[in-house]
């Protein structure tokens, strides 16, 4: 579904990502691990458009992105829940939702609108409150909520677990799991990898820009080097 | 009693003007980050080019249109030529490029029209109203009730409307307006040319009452841009007051004062808003979540 090649990007002079390959294939949870600075946000926003790319390719469902803009991705079928939630603080939570099916011209969006309610709850009792006075777990879901307004088929989750609280964290992901069990095609970017990789069928780790591992997501939990550098443990 | 009624009127009369500027400021401001200080010309177009075109024999109605449509043709120019070419430059750069389109504008106004100021007709003649002792001229009812028109249909648009949930959401936070599908230049280019539509309009509706020519857009876009600090800039709310309050102390400040020095209001406004309250009357400090 999603095919990345020798992806160069930086910002300015400094190179972020310095030839990045990955596939991730329909119906996979994929997932993305890594440090602090080792690129997996700047290929989430190259992937999306929103970040330049100097070398290198993406495509989707076999057409080359990698200069498309970033509204035509999203009408394509990319849609992303960014670092750091990225909310629209000064419109409601309804209108948030709207926002993520800006694209759209069909009547389904407000089944799907309820769809995301039923998800997280606590959405449906803040609707009509701007999103800036939500909490910070609730942001998040509301950030995943208005990328899945976009009725994605390859959805981009950045860090979608950052400053939870356990019981949150452990909500979200199983947002995630019954996304992927609607169909919809996950790439997951998280510091919490063992999370990440607990849910995932396939797992990349990424360090300073380049790919370093690749496997299925189990044999990365049992990978000795994963679990010293990522899992914290021996 | 009258005399103060007076001065209340013909306040609120320019201040509708001021308003409709500051307005066109804030939108621009809120939706591309940029601070236009061509807005002033979109006044002027509005007077100017109905003028001519009434003169030329064009009805009133259709030359205010027309006058409007070429104000909004020039907006989008002044995007697409000189704003989104300049994509990422500071904002210093950005406001020059602002100030010489300005003055390309009114340099080609003087050409393509003259140098004489201008009047056109009041919409509804000229029997003034008598109310309480103050004399009120019909048009500053036009200005008045254009002024709200225009502050309602914004409101409704930004409010109600998919697109102007789109511009306020770009203000809100471009990179997550990206990702979810809106053409932020497609919303940058609709501020620009909604803001010149607005000031084409304040131009058309005061020209009837302070005349206008090549060159009256410098000073109104200084005073507009007084009002959006006034009130805050990047706040509708706030630019509508801010024009309101402004038009009022410029006609309290010559009447009560000296009308010498009506014109200095609008930069003391401009220092005392910078030194005491750089959030403006209306909006707030901007809180920075880490």
């Amino acid at each position: 579904m999603l095919e990345v090649k020798d992806l160069h990007s930086g910002y300015g002079r400094i190179d972020v990502l310095k030839g990045i390959g990955l596939e991730v294939h329909a119906g996979e949870v994929v997932a993305l691990i890594g440090s602090n600075g080792a690129g997996k946000t700047t290929l989430l926003r190259a992937l999306s458009g929103v970040q330049p790319v100097s070398g290198g390719e993406i495509r989707f469902l076999g057409q080359r992105i990698d200069k498309l803009a970033p509204h035509k991705r999203v009408g394509l079928g990319i849609t992303q829940s960014p670092e750091g939630r990225q909310i629209f603080g000064p419109l409601s939570v309804a209108d948030n939702l709207r926002l993520g099916a800006y694209l759209r011209k069909d009547d389904g969006i407000e089944a799907d609108r309820e769809r995301v309610y039923a998800m997280f709850p606590i959405l449906k009792d803040k609707r009509d409150q701007q999103a800036s006075g939500l909490s910070g777990g609730q942001q998040q879901m509301l950030a995943i909520g208005r990328a899945l307004m976009g009725q994605p088929k390859l959805l981009l989750l950045d860090e979608p677990s950052l400053g939870l609280s356990p019981i949150l964290v452990d909500q979200i992901l199983d947002a995630v799991v019954a996304m992927r069990s609607s169909g919809i095609t996950i790439l997951l970017v998280e510091q919490n990898a063992a999370a990440a990789l607990e849910i995932a069928d396939r797992g990349y780790v990424i360090e300073t820009g380049r790919i370093v591992h690749a496997g299925p997501a189990a044999e990365l939990l049992t990978d000795p080097k994963v679990k010293a550098a990522y899992l914290g443990l021996d | 009693m009258s005399e103060l009624l007076q001065f209340l009127i013909s306040g609120l009369t320019v201040g509708a003007v001021y308003a409709l500027v500051a307005l066109g400021f804030t939108l621009v401001y809120h939706a591309a980050d940029v601070v236009n200080f061509a807005q002033g010309e979109f006044v002027m177009l509005g007077g100017m080019v109905t003028v001519f075109a009434y003169a030329a024999g064009v009805p009133l109605p259709l030359a205010a249109l027309l006058a409007v449509i070429v104000a909004v043709v020039v907006g989008l120019l002044l995007y697409w030529l000189a704003i989104a070419p300049a994509r990422g430059a500071s904002a210093v750069s950005l406001i020059i490029i602002t100030i010489g389109a300005s003055i390309l504008l009114r340099g080609a106004a003087q050409i393509v029209f003259d140098k004489q100021f201008h009047k056109l007709p009041a919409f509804s003649g000229d029997a003034p109203i008598h109310l309480f002792g103050a004399v009120i001229q019909p048009q500053s009812l036009w200005v008045l009730g254009g002024a709200a028109l225009v502050v309602l249909t914004l409101y409704y648009v930004m409010e109600r409307t998919l697109i102007g949930k789109a511009v306020v959401a770009t203000a809100a936070n471009r990179l997550a307006a990206r990702l979810v599908g809106v053409n932020v230049a497609t919303v940058m280019a609709l501020a620009f040319g909604g803001s010149a539509a607005i000031g084409a309009i304040a131009g058309i509706l005061i020209t009837p009452i302070t005349l206008t020519s090549y060159d009256v857009g410098t000073l109104l876009a200084l005073k507009g841009f007084a009002a959006a600090m006034l009130g805050g800039m990047g706040n509708p709310l706030g630019a509508v007051i801010g024009g309101l309050f402004l038009g009022l102390l410029e006609s309290f400040g010559a009447g009560y004062v000296s009308s010498t020095y009506k014109d200095a209001i609008a930069f003391i406004v401009i220092l005392a808003v910078l030194f005491v309250a750089p959030q403006g009357l209306v909006g707030r400090r901007k809180v920075e979540r880490v």
